[in-house]
């Protein structure tokens, strides 16, 4: 048959095809392993510290009321993690890529200092019962309607126009956030020294912070932004090359760009509204995802980015809570080592 | 064949390209040579459509490029601009496989990785295929970038200045592999140079611009002469009878 003469010639001529060369998204089988052996590693240790969050050192005698309700207390914090995780990862992750730039954060784009902002004008005009008046659901979607609407109006206005320039649009969010934090240190100064204590506790991004009532708006926010830029994760593996390689490859860069801003803006704004400031949780979790997960492609970034950021802040939680007796702290805790790493990445590799 | 009608680009300040007026047929290496600032790479950026004309049509194989989808120009063309910088950190293969993006919207099939495989072999980027873009040498990464182009598949190719920072022997690897693309594959290469020797050896057609205008167009034999080429250089030119063609000599 004339059929078997080239299949079994082709060994000697080609290579036989599991050593067949692949454009994967890995360089090598080897890293393609590393990174499942990672992903479940970092599971387990999700589950773990999960698992320990929930049952770890419950005071109440198993299975009366009490170890329920504290039980069920403990899992609404973990659900409010899980939330801050998605957001500030994905967010991050989208951000670095839309900007193609690694080492900044979307927070710089105004959204705390506005956060900040809206606080401290609501205990300075309306005293300390300011703070009681920003909670509650309508208030939080309207805190996440001014944000979203604040960035909007920035990425609308400086990417849209003719010499529209991200550069700029990053460096107008800078400012804007300076002077929207100057405007809150001037009010801080002129409260009473009680007022200011209330305002500081919220001030400090926690967990404890959020309102459980806040979550059925939050979760589906969240996953629906994070869905959609896990949906375009190929796109913006394109994104990624900078505007000159994704026009050529047929994608619309600047529309591209605006979809993926406002998908950051509603997960930053959600996190923001629902815990306060992270400053360095998001670049902490990016940074740390790129390195583990030696890849380009987005849809293997953001899962190592999300679980890294889980694994770290159940983490930083379960030991402070129930070692150092310190749960406060962990948002300073998480700020301190994000800002360490930040340093340390930035003048050992000076790539990142 | 490549047809711009009435093209303008106005910078304020009395700076413009155009009105120009070209038809570069299909096939074939076509260079676009002129001094520095004549705008031969913001033309070349506007047929890629990678800059808005602010007046004129262009046309890539009969498809308007103001109305064809962009989508559908990166099947028909692709362009490379000199400057390519970003974070990712790419393998030669992984760039080389955006270059599929068009047709398969970044799910690699059987049948992209084995265009990715020749279109590296096409290059001798071979021994190099799983290396990162940051530990090749300018002209390794220069050649990546042209081998992405053209695994792209397009029938028309713009490069913009691929010679930049490559030495004499890369310099000349690299347009005998355009050579080769244009006679073997049968695209249509249009590319910005900065030695008109290199153009009068290598193109087909050479089209002068200055002062953001196209002054001539022809063959090299037509174009490489005294008096033209030191009207478009503004410099005083001898062309001379060198062992493989002409040879434009400049230097005094």
């Amino acid at each position: 048959m004339p059929e078997t003469m080239p299949v079994s010639a082709e060994p000697a001529v080609a290579a036989p095809p599991a050593e067949l060369p692949t454009s994967d998204v890995f360089p090598n089988p080897k890293a393609r392993r590393r990174y499942w052996i990672l992903l479940a590693g970092l599971s387990l240790l999700a589950c773990f510290f999960a698992v320990g969050t929930l049952v770890w050192n419950n005071p109440m005698p198993f299975g009366s009321s009490g170890f329920w309700r504290i039980t069920e207390m403990r899992a609404t914090s973990l659900v409010v993690i899980a939330i801050v995780v998605v957001c500030q990862a994905t967010a991050t992750v989208a951000f670095q890529t839309a900007t193609n730039n690694r080492i900044i954060t979307p927070s710089i784009m105004g959204f705390e200092a506005l956060y900040v902002a809206i606080s401290t004008a609501a205990v300075y005009f309306l005293g300390a019962v300011g703070v009681v008046a920003l909670q509650g659901t309508p208030q939080f979607l309207l805190q996440i309607a001014l944000m979203v609407f604040f960035s909007l109006v920035l990425y609308g206005w400086l990417l849209s126009g003719k010499y529209g320039n991200l550069q700029v649009m990053l460096l107008v969010g800078i400012i804007l956030g300076g002077g929207l934090g100057s405007v809150s240190t001037f009010m801080q100064r002129l409260l009473t020294p009680s007022e200011f204590d209330i305002l500081t506790a919220r001030l400090f991004g926690s967990v404890s912070n959020a309102d459980a009532s806040y979550l059925p708006v939050a979760i589906p926010l969240c996953l629906a932004a994070a869905a959609a830029l896990w949906w375009r994760a190929r796109k913006l593996n394109l994104v990624a090359l900078g505007r000159d390689i994704t026009t050529n490859l047929g994608l619309n860069h600047r529309r591209e760009i605006m979809i993926v801003l406002f998908l950051v803006s509603v997960l930053m704004a959600v996190s923001t509204a629902l815990i306060g400031p992270m400053t360095f949780l998001g670049f902490l979790v990016a940074t740390l995802a790129y390195q583990f997960a030696n890849t380009y492609d987005h849809r293997y970034v953001f899962p190592v980015a999300v679980l890294t950021g889980f694994v770290i802040l159940t983490g930083a939680y379960f030991v402070l809570k129930n070692i150092f007796y310190a749960e406060g702290a962990v948002s300073i805790i998480i700020e301190a080592v994000g800002g360490s790493v930040f340093l340390y990445v930035l003048l050992r590799k000076g790539r990142l | 064949m490549i047809e711009l009608k009435g093209v303008r680009k106005d910078y304020g300040d009395g700076v413009s390209i155009g009105p120009v007026d070209l038809q570069i047929p299909a096939g074939g290496i076509t260079a676009l040579v002129g001094p520095n600032g004549a705008g031969k790479s913001t033309l070349l950026t506007i047929i890629g459509r990678l800059l808005g004309a602010d007046s004129g049509s262009i046309e890539i194989a009969g498809y308007d490029i103001a109305r064809t989808p962009s989508k559908d120009l990166a099947k028909i063309v692709s362009i490379l601009r000199q400057e390519n910088h970003f974070v990712t950190r790419l393998t030669v293969r992984q760039l080389v496989g955006f270059g599929r993006f068009p047709h398969s919207k970044g799910r690699i099939t059987r049948q992209d990785q084995e265009i990715i495989s020749r279109a590296i072999e096409f290059f001798d980027l071979g021994p190099l295929e799983n290396r990162y873009l940051d530990q090749l040498s300018g002209g390794q990464r220069q050649r990546a970038y042209v081998a992405m182009v053209l695994c792209q598949d397009t029938d028309y190719v713009l490069l913009d200045e691929p010679l930049n920072n490559l030495d004499m022997r890369h310099s000349v690897l690299m347009m005998q592999h355009l050579r080769r693309a244009a006679d073997e594959l049968g695209r249509t290469v249009v590319i910005v140079l900065h030695d008109i020797n290199f153009a009068a050896h290598y193109a087909d057609r050479i089209c002068a611009v200055k002062n953001g205008r196209v002054v001539e167009f022809g063959t090299p034999q037509e174009i490489v002469v005294d008096d033209t080429l030191t009207r478009v250089f503004d410099t005083p030119v001898t062309c001379v009878d060198g062992p493989n063609g002409p040879l434009a000599v400049y230097y005094r």
